[in-house]
């Protein structure tokens, strides 16, 4: 057994020296550097994007953690206990404290209800408060805090008090000085909620005002923010501290416009890199080709010699894995190294913020690397190993070629494997997969038609065009696959380009001058015709009011929502939360049915709700279930009617819940608008706030900032990703030329020597290279249109808008690309001096 | 070496095709044979089949005892390890390794030790010292042979397959070759086993196997 065993051992060690011998000599010969250098372009284009897209991510998240204040945020009813705050801090993490409470405050003889936000020094730990010196004046960026007798005061309470800069107002036993307009603070919500305007003070003057005593309603938060990371861990160790009516809140709970905006990033960015994955394989798979093909003459001289199939196997599948490691290692050190210069260009534009990158391209980079190479060598590798040892007789013996269900199988899963990986959506993945596979196989029998049409062309032209289009049609399979090479590699490129241009444009397009920024809430329904009034008296169309309920949900079914087990926290948060319902007898523009129907604008049956897609997700109900709404101390049973999808990017007031009007038209009521307002028309705020002290108005300029410097920073990265993807795209043009340059190389020796001249030869490789060019560009012009159509409306809930420029670009550019990098792939074949090509071969 | 009523037929787009029919001789220890004939005769095909490269249609074939025709690919490439070596009209170098490297592989495939100093003494004996770190590319035509020769003996074999070895060479060069090929072969008592159209270097062997159309016309035995 023992002598057994160690047979084996040394079998091996062998086994493994021999291919290391072997892998040393190619290097140092040079054989096998256009392989690694095809799996390190991939990998570092691939840890590149990873990279910058993983930093900008991050980047992203942070300015969405602006609306939280912090990274992460622990609401609690009860004062935060300080073991908490030590906790945070021992594990590195920054933290601010911050009380919020209602209370009625006085200036002189006037008086009014106010959220008092008490802060600590330290807030806010993301994001900025801005505050202004006069009601409506330019606002500014503060870094301190009031001090302990001074408030600042949103602008809408100043008009409810009459008060101004300067003026004195008392809050509990406390008088504080107004210091400064309140005008934005990153946590400042514009949900219904708390509707009573906000003062801000430092933290350490509540004592004073003694208006916190036992059973005093307040809300204590402690915000936390750090590396992800330790957030993460301090997130662990919290969670088995926390009360039951403690709260703990990230960027995913933060707000639904800016999510969505982040959601749809992620998802450009996911896209390039789904791209850069794809153009990679492509080069992986022509540079593995070519060294396959390459290495058959040595694999049948070494059967010849003796060695055995299994042996054969195993050096070239240990020599693949050595030129994976080689390849993987140089490119995650290019991609780091581009990625680090790009990062210090980008650090400008991004105001210096750009956050330290994690390491999962790294992992990404050296998986692709290892499931592509086996994915896409594998059928080359066994057609390689069936090489017969006959050849060193007879160099014409050719082992049978792999199927093509095999070729094409192991790519597949290969691709679906990294890509299942990476973006874990069988959705997506389906229909990149999906779209891939159809586009090779229709170039596929595309390039074989079309190899046939071109060699009955030959007849009546001239002699380049005729050596040209002999050479597709003597190649057919190989002019086949390259048109599939070239086709898929110039889709990928159009998509990108699309995405970066339409795609982008459609997005920014979602915010256009006539989104509204202000918010109007709080409107009595006797207010509504002189507010109207007042819009028409400055020439601004009046807009819609929508009725406004505030509800409580009781039962979900027959089920208290106390007691129901929810798929997600956030359905529990959502179910037991004060709710603001609406009523409507048609859909709003902005919101999109997904299941069920809206019901008829005289309904009078029992009543119906709309549900919000993601509210029904997390609270675990659909169609045909019942919610219970305690109104004003009456139930009222709803049936779900339908789920509806919101684009809270419209601006527009929109609700989770949206009923029947005859459910809740007999309640108390307010109304809601929201409206565009330029800086011209602003006076109009004054107006109004003087004539309605009790309508709030809540600017959404910040937000709406928020979400275009969000779309800017990804317009900007995209761009950026782009210009590494196009180079990666070019690699793979041109290393599908290079897979056939020993080839070419001997034959232009050959008619070189028979007389032909170069700029002959030369004309004729680009004929060859035009007609290849012009079929996989009007192939991935078509292609991408499929898959860019798709894509928009699908995946990004854009309108798609046919583009001619898109199948123009496929044509110029599929026939430009494929002249270009074939002339500079092909360029040393041409040059190379006949007697020594003929010699050497 | 043991040929028995051996025939190769392949089938072309035309039909079955008869490449050899019915082959039959016996070649002992040390002996030199040249199988000659016209372009065409099936010379190459014989010997692919004599060194186990090929497999044949009907009859059997021996080589230092082994049944090559029951034998799958690997058992044919173990018994070609152990005892046959090659020298190929185009040399057959790998590229990508040098002179000694070159030499070194056959040795290095059956796991000898000694494999550098092996292949560095047979490329000194055959006046190639100043060559050994040469790649094959920076080698003459003859010095190329001569590195395929090295590479031939130095795994001390029982058959020496030779396939037009100086088809690619000058006259001098070639005769220069062959000397020293038959002085190995003299040395070493390999069996060699020569094909060629050469009439002048077939005359250099004991024997001499003549094929035409696929049959042995001649055995000078």
């Amino acid at each position: 057994m023992r002598v057994y065993w160690l047979r084996t051992v040394n079998r091996k060690m062998k086994l493994l020296v021999f291919a290391l011998r072997a892998f040393y000599r190619q290097i140092r010969s040079g054989e096998v550097i256009v392989l690694i250098v095809a799996i390190s372009l991939a990998v570092a284009s691939l840890t590149a994007v990873g990279f910058l897209t993983d930093r900008i991510s991050i980047s992203i998240e942070r300015q969405a953690n602006e609306l939280l204040a912090a990274d992460l945020r622990i609401r609690s009813p009860e004062k935060i206990p300080t073991t908490w705050l030590e906790i945070a801090s021992e594990q590195g993490l920054d933290v601010a404290l911050t009380q919020s409470f209602p209370t009625v405050i006085y200036a002189g003889s006037k008086s009014a209800l106010a959220t008092i936000k008490a802060v600590s020094e330290n807030y806010p730990l993301r994001g900025k408060v801005r505050i202004s010196e006069t009601q409506y004046g330019d606002e500014y960026v503060t870094q301190s805090m009031p001090n302990q007798n001074s408030a600042w005061v949103d602008s809408a309470l100043l008009s409810r008090l009459k008060a101004k800069i300067g003026d004195i107002i008392s809050i509990g036993n406390n008088d504080f000085r107004i210091d400064a307009v309140l005008r934005y603070r990153p946590d400042q919500s514009i949900g219904f909620a708390s509707l009573a305007p906000t003062i801000l003070v430092n933290i350490a003057a509540i004592p004073s005002t003694k208006l916190i005593t036992e059973g005093s309603r307040v809300n204590y938060s402690l915000l936390v923010a750090g590396e992800e990371q330790l957030l993460e861990e301090y997130t662990k160790d919290i969670s088995v501290l926390m009360t039951e009516s403690a709260r703990i809140s990230d960027r995913s709970d933060s707000n639904e416009r800016t999510n969505q905006t982040i959601n749809r990033s992620q998802q450009f960015l996911s896209m390039t890199a789904i791209i850069s994955i794809l153009l990679s394989a492509i080069a992986i798979a022509m540079s593995a080709r070519r060294f396959m093909k390459r290495r058959m003459d040595t694999v049948a001289l070494m059967k010849s010699l003796g060695a055995k199939k299994q042996f054969v196997v195993n050096v070239m599948s240990l020599q693949l894995i050595m030129i994976g490691l080689v390849g993987v290692v140089l490119g995650c050190i290019m991609g780091f190294v581009v990625e680090n210069a790009v990062s210090n260009i980008l650090a400008e534009l991004f105001s210096g913020d750009l956050p330290k990158p994690s390491m999962k391209p790294l992992k990404i980079g050296f998986l692709a690397a290892f499931i592509l190479l086996p994915g896409f060598a594998f059928p080359s590798l066994l057609q390689l190993c069936e090489t017969s040892p006959l050849r060193v007789l007879r160099r014409d013996t050719m082992p049978a070629p792999p199927s093509q269900i095999m070729i094409g199988g192991s790519a597949v899963v290969a691709i679906g494997l990294l890509l299942y990986y990476l973006i874990g959506d069988g959705y997506l993945l389906s229909i990149i997969m999906i779209g891939t596979v159809v586009i090779s196989v229709l170039l596929y029998l595309v390039g074989r038609i079309l190899v046939s049409l071109l060699s009955r062309m030959r007849g009546n032209i001239g002699a380049a065009w005729r050596y040209g289009l002999a050479n597709i049609s003597r190649r057919g399979r190989e002019s086949a696959i390259q048109i599939v090479a070239f086709g898929l590699g110039i889709t990928v490129l159009l998509l990108l380009s699309f995405i970066r241009n339409d795609l982008l444009e459609g997005w920014q397009e979602t915010l256009d001058e006539n989104t509204p920024n202000y918010f109007l809430i709080n409107i009595q329904p006797e207010q509504t015709l002189e507010v109207e009034n007042i819009f028409k008296q400055n020439n601004i169309a009046s807009p819609d009011f929508v009725p406004l309920v505030r509800a409580r949900m009781s039962f979900i079914n027959d089920t208290n929502v106390k007691s129901m087990v929810y798929p997600d926290e956030r359905g529990k948060w959502m179910a037991n939360r004060e709710a603001n319902l609406s009523w409507s007898n048609s859909i709003n523009a902005s919101n999109k049915l997904i299941k069920g129907n809206w019901w008829s604008e005289d309904y009078k049956g029992t009543p119906l709700v709309s549900v919000e897609e993601g509210a029904a997700q997390d609270m675990g109900v659909s169609i045909g279930d019942t919610l219970t709404f305690l109104i004003a101390g009456e139930e009222v049973k709803t049936t779900i009617a339908n789920i509806r999808q919101v684009d809270w990017n419209s601006f527009q007031p929109n609700f989770f819940m949206v009923l029947s009007s005859n459910a809740l038209e007999s309640f108390p009521m307010t109304f809601i608008t929201s409206l565009r307002l330029d800086n011209d028309k602003s006076n109009v705020l004054s107006l109004l706030s003087e004539a309605f002290p009790t309508i709030s108005i809540i600017d959404l300029e910040p937000i709406l900032q928020q979400v275009r410097q969000i779309i800017e920073k990804v317009s900007l990265a995209i761009q950026i990703v782009f210009i590494f993807t196009m180079a990666a795209g070019v690699t793979v043009l041109f290393s599908a030329v290079h897979s056939t340059i020993d080839e070419r190389r001997f034959e232009s020796a050959l008619l070189r020597a028979v007389g032909m001249k170069k700029r002959m030869i030369l004309m004729s490789l680009l004929s060859e290279f035009s007609a290849i060019g012009f079929a996989a560009g009007l192939l991935a012009a078509t292609g991408s249109s499929i898959l860019a159509w798709q894509i928009a409306e699908r995946l990004f809930d854009l309108q798609y808008v046919f583009s001619f420029s898109l199948w123009l670009k496929g044509l110029l550019g599929g026939l430009m690309l494929v002249c270009i990098s074939g002339y500079f792939a092909t360029r040393v074949a041409i040059k190379s001096p006949p007697i020594i090509v003929l010699r050497n071969n | 070496m043991v040929v028995k009523n051996v025939s190769k037929t392949v089938t072309s787009p035309e039909g079955k095709l008869t490449i050899l029919s019915d082959i039959d001789f016996i070649v002992t220890k040390g002996e030199s044979v040249a199988i000659v004939g016209a372009s065409g005769a099936g010379k190459s095909t014989l010997l692919g089949l004599m060194a186990g490269l090929d497999t044949t249609s009907t009859g059997k074939i021996f080589l230092n005892g082994h049944d090559l025709s029951d034998m799958d690919e690997d058992g044919r490439a173990d018994v070609r390890a152990k005892n046959v070596g090659f020298i190929f009209q185009s040399f057959h170098l790998i590229p990508s390794l040098n002179a000694l490297e070159n030499v070194m592989l056959p040795l290095e495939l059956v796991g000898k030790p000694s494999a550098k100093k092996i292949a560095q003494e047979i490329l000194f004996e055959l006046g190639l010292k100043q060559r050994i770190s040469h790649y094959p590319h920076q080698l003459s035509g003859g010095e190329k042979q001569r590195v395929a020769i090295a590479r031939a003996f130095a795994s001390e074999p029982t058959v020496l397959f030779a396939d037009e070895p100086t088809g690619n060479l000058d006259t001098k060069t070639g005769e220069n070759i062959m000397k020293t090929m038959f002085k190995l072969n003299q040395e070493s008592t390999t069996t060699l086993i020569l094909v060629t159209h050469d009439k002048a270097l077939a005359s250099m062997c004991k024997r001499e196997i003549v094929l035409d159309a696929g049959l042995l016309v001649k055995d000078s035995k």
